[in-house]
């Protein structure tokens, strides 16, 4: 119980089509900015882990820890990254932060990063759905909306969940991201204007889906013994958890609920002794609408089922009893896949910090994010504390 | 004595009607339909092609026959319209119905007849007992080039003849050939579309060939028109097999249930071989059925075949030609070509 | 080395061209995708190479309007969870069926098409797609 490791910097890039810069360049500018956060000097800095998908297939690069230190003029330290789908970014603070209570490393530098506007939307989609079983799955028609359609639909078969709290989910995190300035999308959306969006794969719409995005985020973290020599105002790790799933979606007895996020938050609550109700802040993974409501109630803020009864009574707005995605989540910030992960940690820290300016909600003592790997076959709970 | 143990068709279920292509090229479809004797014609689905649908009639034919596809021991599939040019198409539908790999197998072209050309070969090897069981395959996904005559005409389907010499529901009581060097109708290598000789395709080719091949027939077997209860001429279009038919004196009534060209127009390597399919499926054990297959460059190939009191026991448990010229979806033009390839830009 | 899917798919062509998988003599599941160990079971599993008979439900589905350019020719198709007779569960297109018409529960069957292929002088991928039972298929 208690703090395990602290988080010292934060740092974001603008999230969004960033057509004149390069995956190195981004990665670079979020770890820049989270370094002077954390006023911490290059050399301190004793690893360096990046969380990312497919740069080789977005970008035609890989060995992005080597090219990140280069870059930075970090020296020679160890540096490479890690790859779990979506989840990508929180298993990348994940090994940091296991890194760090090791003891073999003292200070790292955390990065989440993924460059997907190089290529044409046939290969975006292509790639995107090498997350979930490709040779049993995309090969054969399953784009990653479709798998999430397939999810949609029973949920509204067995549940009664609809079109219109699917959408609902999309106008709260639109509106609570015109207050992010790191977001692609700073500006609301109506509900008809979502209801009536193309359709991607029914009943999953366009603007039922998180975009296309470039970005990258960073972290410092540290141990929370060294934590106070660089910084006032340190946020805390109390629990990093992960469990995993079948990769095909079409393995599971129930596609209704994800039974790697039941167990991981379950886990990281006990291990941090609180209860649900005691989180005062969420970032859900709302790659899909869809699955910002399935989480709601894995998580257990409201029972299977009622996911969507949620939003609808705005229990996870902003100044709701509980505020998920303030920053605006994947569908409103953007979705570069191997920076989400760090972005939720970095959205989560401002808000224990007191810094997320307009976003901000009141008297924050204790967050937490869910990150997904593909359909659900990876999920990264971690609870923050101050 | 060899015969047909078993048979099963195949015809994909998306068609276009004469008279909308007949609009796309300002003519008038209603005349043209009446004229060349097909109303509509059959249009692959853009995931289907030539072992797709070879696939989905053998596994009908195996359903029919009952037997054990590890007992089959030849593969020959006729086709102008192959999905490799190097890779036989038999190698997918071997592997697709569960044969064992203990076979022989070999694409086939002969135009129109290739696929009867199969049926022949697979009987030489049945007779002199080389295999048990051969499977010959007649099926196409015919090219027309856009604007071109053939485009009204040239469609898909495929028939998989099982022929073997136990629980025989149609025997083959005689075949033969007719061959010489006529070129009505060819392809050039590396070609998307065939090109044809227009009217030169009619009397020197379609006509001389299925002609002295029905003659010879009926001289080597010593019959007449009236031995026989059904009649299957090779159905490039409506008109021609009615044209021979009236030539040799058959009665209306006896080539009637094999035009199912009007329907689905020309399968090609299927086509006689389709009329053929909708005659078993309705004919009386006892009844004998003369059928010439034809193909381009030239030949033809004849066959007397008589309907045994198995073949009774073999129906109702797999889809009839009837059943699927039923199954259909209307596509228009722009449809059509878009499953059929014909946007250059779509690669 | 391999020219791009040759491999990938000439192993795996019995499991997708007639729907080979296993089945575990121990805990006695149907499983497909074929596996390589009984998930359940593990050591103690026995698993056998089983074909399935190709029929079953529609557990999901979703109708696929933007997709990758290998199925631009058939937007808008279906795709959907088919829940086979035998207990296991495969992601596959559903054709010969208007996108109106397909529903939750929907019987289908097994049937042969071209699933990809890479580009016009590659190979040609084949395997199972599944279709609405016919009338007189005896499979209603």
């Amino acid at each position: 119980m208690g703090k395990k490791v602290a988080i010292i910097g934060v740092g974001m890039s603008k999230f969004g089509e960033l057509w004149d810069k390069s995956l190195a360049e981004i990665s670079l500018e979020a770890g820049m900015y989270a370094i002077f956060d954390a006023q911490v000097r290059g050399k301190d800095i004793d690893g360096l882990i990046i969380g990312n998908m497919s740069a080789g297939r977005f970008t035609g690069q890989e060995h992005l820890g080597a090219q990140a230190a280069d870059w930075g003029g970090l020296g020679n330290l160890p540096a490479y990254s890690v790859e779990a789908a979506c989840a990508s970014g929180g298993a990348a603070v994940r090994q940091a932060y296991m890194a760090i209570l090791s003891g073999e490393h003292d200070i790292m530098l955390v990065l989440g990063t993924e460059k997907m506007s190089d290529v044409n939307q046939s290969m975006a989609m292509e790639t995107i759905s090498v997350a979930s079983d490709w040779e049993w799955e995309g090969m054969f028609g399953a784009t990653f909306p479709a798998l999430y359609a397939f999810m949609a639909r029973r949920h509204m078969m067995e549940y009664g969940t609809t079109e219109e709290q699917m959408s609902m989910v999309t106008v709260k995190n639109h509106k609570n991201a015109v207050h992010n300035p790191w977001a692609q999308f700073q500006r609301p959306v109506p509900l008809e204007v979502v209801m009536n969006s193309g359709l991607l794969a029914d009943p999953i719409r366009v603007l039922h889906s998180s975009p296309i995005s470039d970005g990258a985020a960073g972290l410092v973290m540290c141990s929370v013994e060294r934590a106070k020599e660089f910084t006032d105002t340190p946020v805390y790790i109390e629990s990093s958890r992960q469990a995993g799933d079948t990769l095909a979606l079409h393995d599971r007895a129930d596609i209704c609920t994800m039974g790697a996020v039941v167990s991981s938050s379950r886990s990281a609550l006990k291990e941090t002794g609180l209860a649900i109700k005691d989180i005062d802040v969420f970032e859900l993974h709302d790659s899909f609408t869809i699955s910002e409501i399935i989480i709601t109630e894995d998580i257990g803020i409201v029972k299977k089922g009622e996911g969507g009864k949620a939003i609808e009574e705005g229990l996870t707005e902003i100044d709701g009893k509980f505020p998920v995605n303030a920053s605006g989540g994947l569908k409103a910030r953007g979705h570069p896949i191997g920076a989400t992960g760090v972005a939720q940690i970095v959205e989560l820290a401002l808000q224990l910090r007191g810094d997320a300016e307009k976003r901000q909600v009141d008297g924050v003592e204790k967050a937490m994010s869910v990150n997904i790997g593909g359909t659900g076959a990876t999920s990264i709970v971690h609870i923050l504390g101050r | 004595m060899v015969g047909i143990i078993g048979y099963g068709v195949y015809i994909p279920r998306y068609r276009i009607k004469t008279e909308k292509i007949a609009a796309v090229w300002g003519e008038d479809g209603e005349k043209l339909a009446k004229g060349l004797g097909v109303f509509e014609k059959s249009v692959p689905g853009p995931d289907e092609d030539v072992a797709t649908i070879s696939v989905e009639a053998a596994r009908n034919a195996v359903k029919r026959a009952q037997i054990d596809p590890t007992n089959i021991g030849a593969i020959y599939v006729g086709s102008e319209s192959h999905p490799y040019a190097v890779k036989p198409t038999g190698t997918m539908v071997s592997e697709a119905i569960g044969c064992s790999p203990h076979i022989t197998c070999a694409d086939f072209e002969f135009a129109c007849k290739a696929g009867t050309a199969a049926i022949q070969v697979c009987m030489g090897l049945v007779k002199s007992k080389m295999i048990k069981i051969g499977l010959a395959i007649g099926s196409d996904t015919a090219q027309g080039r856009p604007g071109d005559a053939l485009e009204y005409s040239a469609a898909a389907g495929g028939v998989a003849i099982l022929v073997g010499n136990k629980n025989v529901v149609a025997t083959i009581e005689h075949t033969s050939s007719f061959t010489t060097d006529t070129p009505d109708f060819w392809r050039r290598e590396g070609q998307a579309f065939p090109s044809h000789g227009a009217r030169f395709t009619g009397e020197p080719a379609y006509f001389r060939h299925v002609g002295e091949g029905a003659r010879a027939l009926f001289k080597t077997t010593n019959t007449t028109v009236d031995d026989y209860d059904y009649f299957v001429f090779h159905s490039p279009n409506g008109k021609f097999p009615v044209a021979m038919g009236r030539q040799l004196g058959v009665p209306k009534e006896k080539l009637e249930d094999s035009l199912v060209v009007r329907q689905i127009g020309n399968t090609y390597s299927g086509s006689a071989m389709m009329g053929l399919a909708n005659v078993l499926d309705i004919a009386d054990p006892g009844s004998k059925i003369f059928m010439v297959a034809y193909g381009s460059g030239a030949g033809s190939d004849s066959f007397a075949i008589r309907v045994e009191d198995e073949i009774v026991k073999r129906r109702g448990e797999v889809p009839t030609v009837q059943d699927y010229i039923e199954r259909k979806t209307y596509i228009n033009y722009a449809t059509y070509a878009k499953y059929r390839r014909k946007f250059k830009a779509l690669g | 080395m391999a020219e791009k899917g040759v491999a990938q798919l000439w192993r795996k062509i019995k499991a997708i061209y007639t729907i080979q998988g296993d089945h575990c003599t121990t805990c006695d599941t149907y499983y497909f995708p074929p596996r390589v160990v009984c998930p359940q079971c593990r050591r103690k599993g026995q698993l056998e190479k089983y074909t399935f008979k190709g029929l079953g439900k529609i557990h999901t589905f979703a109708i696929v309007r933007q997709a990758p350019d290998t199925f631009k020719r058939q937007i808008p198709y279906i795709v959907a969870q088919v829940e086979l007779d035998e207990g296991a569960r495969l992601t596959a297109q559903i054709v010969n069926c208007d996108i109106e018409d397909v529903h939750i529960d929907m019987r289908v069957r097994s049937c042969f098409r071209k699933i990809t292929e890479y580009g016009e002088s590659g190979i040609i991928i084949y395997g199972y797609k599944f279709e609405p039972t016919m009338k007189v298929t005896g499979h209603e």
